[in-house]
């Protein structure tokens, strides 16, 4: 029998970026809050502590801060006529566990979105006809546009302490010689913090790109290039490149995080309680199904509790929303069959691509030295800023020199074709580690009828729960993309004048790989949108069947975007709290008649 | 390295690199070298550095003949040569008993609910249910079988060629066990023998930063503020968690 706990007006599930944003928000609005995190607390100290957090086997190999995967994991197949099979160590995403979420161990390529990916379909349809989408991508738009976002966008930029060069402020012209990226959609205001520094390998690439015509500009970062306070009062100090950035949490103060960037506020008012090792398995619904009463959790003694509040925001994580709106029944389940339903449909990802080139001993690149967020990148290839008519196509990719910081333990690569063990490795090894420049395609990847998201018949988690299931695979737009991505990143690559090149693309009828590393941009499942039939939720990230559940994440992506998702999530985070705070607390039902 | 083993390598390595030891002591040794050293002519990195005196571990998890195989294999897939010391001499052996006793090796940060699929396609990732400890001990007493049954002598009884020989069978998948994936065997060797090399010492392996020093890789610097925009060697010496310097 379940511990009943008294009211609140909102209880949060999740402590990532989009949990510790609606949690600022909504307290800042004079609700009691309570945010349940299924991990540990976890903080800058002691997880992120120095020395004993530049310890590359801890952290990276043996994934101290990623979700534990021996208690919830998902399953996947490569179609409907498959059985899925778990995924039974982490291998294409490493999702967080814990107080800040993956938000405390992700990179911090801060970008905002190329305003045409907020419009896709009616952008392609527009240009290129209806016939040039294939017929089973489902890419959709997504009922918000750029210039609605703009002023979330720009604040989530001053709360995260983002590193940039601006290209347009107001529509004048800035950032023009400055590392300023033409094809950047017009700003409010400068970024907080001028431009990192960049590395040797960044810099190559520059040189590469700029011969070939193309137009580098510095990647936004949400590592910081100097001191800085927050409109929260929170600070932070000047990022060193100490190339332990992805995937630990910064013993710098420099990376921003839901714990350095949020927290701090948070824990100075009392109508917000943050409980960590607290489980969510499900949403209560009334007998009405339409409206949600709170949340059943396990907490850290294995006692099941329940949580009634008046409004209950899942921020759980693209894929744990999902599944937790299936587990609650919340929104109908979507059937690929029938080409029904909402819940599970638009299950996207990232395509990515990438070239190493290798060098001579005396090009230092010096691989060790590196910032998550740090870089140089071209957009000529970005979104629609090219004419995709004679490729037949859908979908861009920025091309980019990220040195986030490689370490000697799974950070190696040599030329193709050595040895993986022995001396011929060890001499390679040595001759190339710090003498390389390793440089990505990161693709968008489209939303497909046969791609998506529903619960498992067979496998179950720790708490007996079915586990999600993923059936995802590959299209035949994603592998053109991708070879036509590869291709254009390999003229760059050569352009560097480098000894040899190795070239990591995908290849015809390749399967989607659960065991290699990709990104952890996954997307959609729960998408918004401006019908209830091929949406589970409004503009508003508002559920259209259970109006008191709001859903903010990547989760609510119809499609994957060029860039990576973390600065869409924040803005759409801040405008959907708007929404509650201005419309829907006055007037609590559906923000949107369906 | 057992001692009965026919050749070995290490005394096969100090006498070859004899004449670079006295380069070596300068360059690696970190304490004795005044700051304004360091800081004058950058070392070209990487640098050869000396070997690390032999331990006396004890292992925990291994048998005494699982442990002379593990010391073995490791020895040859990263080798001592000019370079500098390999893996047996960066304790690689030791790190792998080490985190036998972690909850790594029983496959206990995994998700091992079944059923478990044995043939599914490579993309959908790990599907056996052995962990790491039973790999381990399976594997080894595999090719040893293969061994005994070949030449009449375990693995850690062949020559170095043989050796690398041997491995490279395994590594190619040519040996087929009833137990366990040859290939499955060989990449947890690799990898885990790769982690002994460039772990941290707090670890048990990369004695004296020996892996780190011989591809320039600084440790637990992590401060490059200054050097971000350098196309130039780094030229400081590896640091480790618990401050040795090397
Ligand atoms: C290594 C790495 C690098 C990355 N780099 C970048 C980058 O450079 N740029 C970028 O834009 N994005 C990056 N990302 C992605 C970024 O981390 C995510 O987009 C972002 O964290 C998503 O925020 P979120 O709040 O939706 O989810 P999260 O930050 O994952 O937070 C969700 C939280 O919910 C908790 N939770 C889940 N289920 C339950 C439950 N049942 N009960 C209670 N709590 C639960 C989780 O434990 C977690 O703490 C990276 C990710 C990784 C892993
Ligand atoms: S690279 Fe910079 S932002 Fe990243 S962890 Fe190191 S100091 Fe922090």
């Amino acid at each position: 029998m379940a511990n009943v706990l008294k009211k609140v007006d909102a209880v949060i599930v999740g402590f990532g970026w989009a949990g510790a944003i609606m949690a600022k928000e909504l307290t800042e609005a004079g609700l009691q809050v309570v945010a349940l995190e299924r991990g540990p607390m976890q903080d800058t100290y002691p997880e992120g502590s120095y020395p004993q957090v530049i310890d590359e086997l801890t952290y990276s190999v043996r994934k101290k801060l990623f979700v534990d995967v021996s208690k919830e994991t998902v399953t996947i197949r490569h179609s409907v006529n498959d059985v899925a099979l778990p995924n039974r160590q982490l291998g294409a995403f490493l999702p967080g566990k814990g107080v800040g979420g993956a938000g405390l161990h992700w990179s911090g390529v801060h970008f905002r979105v190329d305003p045409i990916e907020l419009r896709m379909r009616s952008h392609y349809e527009e240009r290129y006809g209806k016939a040039f989408i294939p017929e089973d991508m489902t890419i959709q738009d997504f009922g918000v546009t750029y210039q609605e976002l703009e002023p979330y966008f720009d604040f989530a930029e001053k709360v995260f302490g983002t590193s940039g060069q601006a290209w347009t402020v107001n529509g004048t012209v800035v950032g023009a010689g400055k590392g300023g990226n033409p094809y950047a959609a017009d700003r409010s205001s400068p970024f907080p913090l001028p431009a990192q520094k960049n590395v040797v390998s960044a810099k190559l690439f520059e040189k590469a790109a700029t011969s070939l015509g193309y137009k580098p500009y510095n990647l936004p970062s949400a590592n910081t290039s100097g001191p800085y306070t927050n409109p929260y009062g929170a600070q932070m100090g000047p990022c060193n490149f100490c190339g332990f950035c992805s995937g630990y949490v910064c013993y710098m103060y420099s990376k921003a995080s839901p714990n350095v960037n949020i927290l701090p506020a948070l824990r100075q008012v009392p109508n917000f309680e943050l409980r960590a090792n607290a489980h969510v398995l499900r949403v209560n619904l009334d007998d009405s199904k339409r409206n949600a009463t709170g949340v059943t959790y396990i907490d850290a003694q294995g006692r099941e509790v329940e949580q009634p509040a008046d409004l209950v925001i899942l921020a759980a994580f693209q894929f744990n929303n999902v599944r937790l709106m299936l587990l609650s029944g919340i929104g109908k389940p979507y059937d690929p069959v029938k080409n029904e339903g909402v819940v599970g449909r638009n299950f996207a990802y990232q395509n990515m691509g990438t070239v190493k080139a290798f060098f001579d001993k005396d090009t230092y690149t010096n691989n060790f030295i590196g910032a998550g967020g740090n870089g140089i990148a071209i957009d000529d290839f970005n979104a629609d800023n090219f004419d995709h008519g004679p490729y037949g196509f859908v979908g861009g990719s920025p091309m980019w020199v990220n040195q986030a910081g490689s370490r000697p333990i799974a950070g190696i690569a040599n030329p193709p074709g050595t040895p993986a063990w022995g001396s011929a490795w060890k001499k390679a090894t040595a001759d190339y580690y710090t003498h390389q420049v390793s440089m990505d395609a990161h693709g968008a990847h489209q939303s497909y009828r046969g791609n998506y998201l529903d619960l498992d018949p067979t496998y179950r988690d720790a708490f007996g729960q079915p586990l999600l299931r993923m059936t995802f695979d590959w299209q035949e737009n994603d592998i053109k993309m991708n070879q036509f991505m590869v291709d254009k990143l390999s003229k760059v690559a050569q352009a560097m004048n480098p000894k040899s090149i190795a070239v990591l693309g995908k290849k015809v009828k390749e399967h989607f790989n659960t065991a290699s590393y990709q990104t952890t941009h996954l997307n959609g499942g729960a998408i918004m949108g401006t019908d209830p039939k091929t949406s589970a939720l409004n503009r508003y990230l508002q559920s259209w069947d259970v109006p008191n559940v709001f859903v903010p994440g990547a989760s609510a992506f119809p499609q994957g975007l060029g860039y990576n998702p973390t600065g869409l999530v924040a803005a759409l985070t801040y405008w959907s709290a708007r929404a509650i705070r201005e419309q829907y607390l006055k007037n609590p039902g559906p923000l949107v008649q369906a | 390295m057992p001692e009965h083993a026919p050749d070995n390598p290490r005394r096969d390595f100090l006498r070859k690199t004899l004449t670079l030891i006295p380069v070596v002591t300068v360059a690696s040794t970190g304490l004795g070298v005044g700051a304004s050293q360091l800081l004058a002519a950058p070392q070209h990195a990487p640098k050869v550095p000396a070997t690390p005196p032999a331990g006396h571990y004890q292992p925990t998890f291994f048998t005494a003949e699982e442990w002379a195989f593990l010391q073995a294999a490791v020895a040859r897939i990263i080798p001592a040569d000019e370079l500098g010391p390999g893996a047996l001499e960066a304790g690689a052996a030791e790190f792998i008993d080490r985190q036998m006793n972690t909850p790594y090796a029983t496959g206990a940060q995994w998700y091992m609910q079944g059923p478990f699929n044995a043939d599914a396609a490579p993309e959908l990732g790990y599907q056996l249910q052995l962990s790491p400890q039973q790999i381990y001990r399976l594997g080894i007493a595999a090719v040893d079988d293969w061994c005994k049954a070949n030449s009449g002598h375990v693995f850690a009884a062949q020559d170095s060629a043989t050796r690398d020989r041997i491995l490279a069978k395994v590594e190619a998948g040519e040996l087929v066990f009833d137990a366990l994936p040859a290939k499955l065997f060989f990449s947890l060797l690799v990898q885990n023998t790769r982690e002994g090399f460039f772990c941290d010492p707090v670890h048990g392996g990369n004695k004296g930063m020996v892996g780190w020093t011989q591809i320039g890789f600084p440790g637990a610097r992590a401060d490059f503020m200054d050097w971000v925009e350098r196309n130039e060697p780094y030229p400081f010496p590896a640091v480790s968690i618990r401050g040795e310097r090397a």
